[in-house]
């Protein structure tokens, strides 16, 4: 009799994802499957809305990474435009992605992951989270938060508020950086910097600890796609997007994110409304490709910042010069922060910076653009068409999580196929399951749930359906 | 000009004959919630917001098109008054689509700040989420009918401070609904002559210059009854 297991997070807010285990006639793992959130709808009600909301619109599918959407949604915009923003927009929008992306990942990592690797897995799980981390080690805790405020007040200053920002505008930017906030973010850098610092080498004392789940939480080979800069730099903004296999090579490089339907597949599989993107020239599900801080590392030749790029060298001795294991996801995210915060240093060094030329503005000059950024987890794609007067007639998205969907489930499957025998999941494999989970950083409302775990809903289920053990978790 | 005096929330206080209570509570600082209302323009009582009691009538008065009388007794604030307003307010947002969170009129909104004024936190009827067109046909401005209220401050303003009347109302009851020209798209509308005014005048996110995006709409109310006020007393300064 081959059983199904079904971990079902509970959620509070409307993104909801659910595991799948499904056990063969021997009781074994055979295959699991983390079901992504459904955004679809956005694409629904975006049709007919004049095409300069959809960045406000869609920068609401995410709560954490709404910058992302801003960003990748007033590039689509300025495409149908047809116009070149401003340089000193250019700078201030790389600004605000940078901050972006160390807010994100800052969340990622201190309040989201690193109860696990401080605390360990096998922590009582009622305090196995921020507060408990907190008790634990109060002086990492702290340092962890105000990296992450670091990060949001940026946002707020370019934006106005720092969730839902108004300020990336299709053209440019609508507020330009003023000189106390730029003095601010100067002073608080050090601080940053260091945090970072120090937080790595303690990660790599967390590597040497758990070279187990280090090496089975999803390790294996993939396709690794994002941008890439000028001279092979890791890029968060624009540049061209890059393809590279677990080996290093280069599969598809240059590639224009015009065509991304000659490059991207989307699959369907029977009983999920969701899409599988994978590398098109490669077929699925061969074409399996990882986008986010470890396709980024992976990619990339060198971070282009003198103490990232010090400490990339370390991140490729440890990991290969292609990681492939999905928990190197975190190691990324710092070396990220590093970069970005060093990138965030050149740019207030920027003569142009504090410029008041920041917004271009045009009509409709086409009726069709793609445009595509780089959130915090991974290269994010937004295609609109309109007609002629700029009310939106069509809307597709890829995003991040969408295209490690393929990548989780595998990672989920070798997770629980190390770990799970017979039908009882002790606590501290639904830790592990859901901390493999993580190492992807999901935008999912249950994965930022406020105590930093997920509500789970485990059922077991046998082939016909009838529950054969349950487990509730809040 | 003869002077009636009246009381205002046990307030006596003196205003010019013709003056109407709305504009006698406003020159003795009494505040009286209004949405239709727009400084410049004719009072027509449409949006109910601005609803008193007078002592000795039986009903509730708009405040906007009530002259004052001697001996008036004003209340504007009663628990009564104050329940109406709020179940008006909720009405008004249940139906149409007022999603504040996408709106380009976000935080700088006449409604959603009318809305808060009267205590307004949510809506006890359920929402009608009509679904209504949205106009971009115009070459610099967009009108979204799903954020309408009727309030006709942009039919007052295009009749009787431009002069071009672009804008009527058609239909009836749930159908009514702002319609441009005769009922043309606004960009095929000759008689528009894109100054700008309407844009001006709405009180929500329905009217707004194309290329707005979320939370960025700013408005210069300032603007009408300057204008108004320059045309009646010669004053072209502001
Ligand atoms: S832009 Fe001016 S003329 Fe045109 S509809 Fe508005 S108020 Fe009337
Ligand atoms: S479009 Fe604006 S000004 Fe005109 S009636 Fe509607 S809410 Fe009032």
């Amino acid at each position: 009799m081959s059983q199904k297991i079904l971990i079902d997070p509970v959620t509070r807010i409307g993104g909801h994802g659910k595991i799948s285990i499904n056990l063969d006639a021997a009781g074994e793992v055979e295959r699991a499957q983390f079901h992504v959130s459904e955004y679809r709808g956005f694409e629904k009600f975006c049709e007919g809305r004049p095409m300069w909301e959809l960045a406000g619109i869609t920068a609401r599918i995410c709560g954490i990474c709404p910058v992302s959407h801003l960003l990748a949604s007033s590039k689509t915009v300025e495409k149908i435009m047809g116009v070149q923003i401003p340089s000193a927009g250019k700078k201030l929008r790389r600004l605000i992605n940078s901050a972006q992306i160390v807010q994100s990942h800052a969340l990622s990592f201190f309040h989201l992951s690193s109860p696990d690797f401080f605390l360990g897995w096998d922590y009582d799980p009622a305090k196995r989270n921020i507060f408990g981390l907190m008790a634990n080690d109060p002086e990492i805790a702290r340092a962890g938060i105000r990296l992450r405020q670091f990060g949001q007040k940026i946002i707020e200053f370019l934006a106005g508020r720092k969730i839902h920002s108004a300020g990336i505008v299709p053209g440019g930017m609508e507020f330009p950086l003023t000189e106390e906030a730029r003095q601010w973010i100067l002073d608080r850098l050090p601080e940053e910097i260091e945090t970072t610092r120090k937080t790595i080498a303690i990660f790599k004392k967390v590597l040497d600890k758990y070279p187990e789940e280090a090496n089975i939480f999803g390790n294996f080979p993939t396709l690794y796609m994002g941008l890439v800069g000028e001279d092979n730099v890791w890029e968060n903004y624009e540049g061209k997007i890059r393809v590279t296999d677990s080996e290093g090579n280069i599969i598809a490089d240059d590639l224009n994110e015009d065509n991304y339907q000659d490059f991207i597949g989307e699959a369907v599989e029977p009983g999920t409304y969701l899409k599988y993107p994978y590398y098109k020239p490669w077929g699925y599900p061969k074409g399996d490709y990882r986008v986010g801080p470890l396709a980024r590392l992976n990619i990339c030749s060198r971070m282009g910042t003198i103490k990232a790029d010090r400490e990339l060298l370390e991140y490729r001795d440890r990991a290969g010069v292609v990681a492939t294991s999905s928990f190197y996801f975190h190691y990324a995210r710092l070396v990220e922060i590093l970069a970005s915060l060093e990138r965030i240093e050149q740019l207030l060094d920027d003569s142009e910076i504090l410029s008041t030329r920041i917004r271009a503005t045009a009509g409709i000059n086409n009726l069709e653009g793609v445009g595509v950024s780089e959130a915090p987890r991974g290269i994010l794609f937004h295609h609109y068409k309109v007609d002629e007067n700029g009310a939106i007639a069509k809307v597709n998205l890829i995003i991040a999580t969408g295209q490690n969907n393929l990548s989780m489930n595998k990672t989920v499957t070798q997770v629980a196929k190390h770990y799970i025998r017979g039908n009882d999941i002790p606590e501290e494999i639904i830790n592990r399951i859901e901390a493999s989970i993580r190492a992807f950083d999901p935008c999912l409302g249950c994965t930022t749930h406020a105590t930093g775990q997920m509500p789970l809903h485990i059922q077991l289920l046998s082939s016909e359906g009838e529950i054969v053990n349950e487990i509730w978790r809040d | 000009m003869s002077v009636k005096t009246l009381t205002i929330n046990g307030e006596l206080i003196s205003a010019r004959a013709g003056d109407t209570i709305l504009q006698a509570a406003k020159d003795n600082g009494i505040y009286i919630p209004t949405l239709c209302h727009l400084e410049g323009l004719s009072d027509i009582g449409a949006c109910r917001m601005c609803m008193v009691e007078v002592e000795g009538i039986n009903k509730l008065l708009s405040a906007c098109v009530t002259e004052v009388a001697e001996g008036m007794v004003v209340a504007t604030n009663t628990e009564k008054l104050k329940e109406y307003r709020r179940m008006n307010m909720e009405l008004i947002f249940a139906e149409g689509n007022h999603t504040c969170a996408v709106c380009v009129a976000n935080s700088n909104c006449e409604l959603q700040d009318t809305a808060v004024a009267v205590g307004m936190e949510h809506t006890r009827f359920s929402y009608r989420f009509p679904d209504r067109g949205v106009d971009l046909s115009h070459p610099q401005f967009g009108i979204d009918r799903n954020r309408c209220i009727l309030c006709t401050r942009c039919v007052r303003v295009c009749d009787e401070i431009e002069g071009a009347h672009v804008w009527d109302i058609a239909n009836r009851g749930e159908e009514a609904e702002i319609v441009s020209g005769l009922n043309q798209p606004w960009g095929e509308v000759d008689a528009c002559t894109a100054c700008g005014k309407c844009v001006n005048a709405c009180p929500t996110g329905a009217i707004s210059y194309k290329g707005s995006s979320v939370a960025v709409m700013q408005r210069d109310r300032g603007r009408i009854p300057f204008l108004a006020a320059a045309r009646e007393k010669q004053q072209w300064t502001r």
